[in-house]
């Protein structure tokens, strides 16, 4: 069957036998975009998360015949080196990762927060961005989430 | 002479207990019918017990919770990570139930899902009410959303959220889940039933 989403702003389709098989595997083994981790398999540790039309999705546990006409963004199109999105400008300035695995489902978790709301407070933090980091920067993750929230005010201004 | 007509006379009265006893079975029989009969509760509630059956089952419940907490499982533990319906029963700002629930389970993840997944108004809590309280609250048209008999059958019978009841998926062991003691077609019957016998709320 053949499927046809929007990525990163750009039009794609995909030819794949299972509608059921998840997003994640075929962004990353059909289109080659290898900055979605797979972490758990079961939607519990976040590190796939990606913004399926603006919400936060976890893509191991989204069947890819769901995102027939729907606009994905991975942390390859939030931003990037020449101009990052705030989240990620201020995942560098706070220097959040150690290993990194996990980091690109946080910032998109992030990202998706702040577009709801560009002041959470620690509460909205705790609520909302419930990945899993095995090397627990979440000190400097809670850091740096605030930071993006005062870019993401200054920019708007 | 007299021994031998004693000795015809023994079958004789064994065939007539005999007859007599069967006599008897079958009165008996009836005489538990209809005490059966009497210990049963009358039709109308039995259906309302077995639409119960089902409304108080997990599978029901964990989506009726008094706290905003979804509960998972056929222990009803609260929901991993600590998610709760919000302010709209929909989860999170940015975490939200569609986050990880779609409209239909995935058996690769174990994550259930089915169409507008998330939790029952809070006006529709259930936890911690009789079966007679969570009656009153659904027929509540001030509780249950404005809707009439009409609409609430329709709801219990039709809609595809409360129909994943009977096709829960498997868990994140790939476990089967466990379905509502009562099957989908005898729930319809029995609550269409219940609501054509007047919807009456029977006592404890």
């Amino acid at each position: 069957m053949k499927i046809a989403f929007s990525i990163n702003n750009k039009d794609v389709s995909v030819d794949i036998l299972d509608g059921n098989t998840p997003l994640l595997w075929v962004i990353r083994d059909i289109l080659d975009l290898k900055g979605t981790k797979f972490g758990c398999g079961k939607a519990a540790c976040g590190a796939c998360t990606l913004h399926v039309n603006d919400v936060a999705v976890r893509s191991c546990s989204y069947a890819v015949k769901f995102a027939e006409g729907k606009n994905i963004t991975t942390i390859e199109g939030l931003g990037n080196a020449e101009n990052p999105h705030p989240v990620q400008q201020a995942w560098i300035e706070e220097v959040v990762p150690q290993c990194g695995y996990c980091q690109p489902g946080f910032i998109m978790a992030t990202a998706a927060l702040l577009k709801e709301n560009n002041k959470p407070t620690d509460e909205d933090i705790d609520k909302n961005i419930i990945n899993i980091c095995r090397c627990a920067t979440y000190y400097r993750m809670r850091k740096a989430i605030h930071r993006a929230a005062e870019l993401t005010r200054e920019t708007k201004i | 002479m007299k021994k031998l007509k004693i000795l015809y006379l023994i079958p004789l009265l064994l065939l007539g207990g005999i007859l007599l006893a069967s006599n008897y079975s079958n009165k008996k029989s009836d005489y538990i019918s209809l005490k059966e009969k009497t210990i049963h509760p009358p039709k109308n509630k039995d259906n309302f017990d077995k639409m119960m059956d089902v409304l108080t089952h997990p599978r029901c419940m964990n989506c009726h919770p008094s706290d905003n907490i979804p509960k998972q499982g056929i222990e009803s533990h609260p929901h991993y990570f600590g998610m709760e319906g919000g302010k709209n029963d929909q989860g999170f700002e940015a975490t939200k139930c569609m986050t990880c629930h779609q409209t239909e389970n995935n058996n690769y993840s174990g994550v259930p899902g089915a169409p507008h997944w998330g939790l029952a108004p809070q006006s529709m809590a259930w936890k911690g009410l009789t079966r007679q309280e969570i009656a009153a609250v659904m027929l509540n048209k001030e509780t249950n959303g404005g809707k009439n008999h009409e609409e609430i059958i329709k709801h219990l019978t039709e809609d595809d959220l409360v129909l994943w009841a009977w096709n829960p998926g498997v868990n994140a062991a790939g476990i089967k889940r466990e379905k509502p003691p009562v099957s989908q077609e005898e729930f319809k019957e029995v609550v269409e039933a219940w609501f054509a016998d007047g919807a009456i709320i029977p006592e404890k």
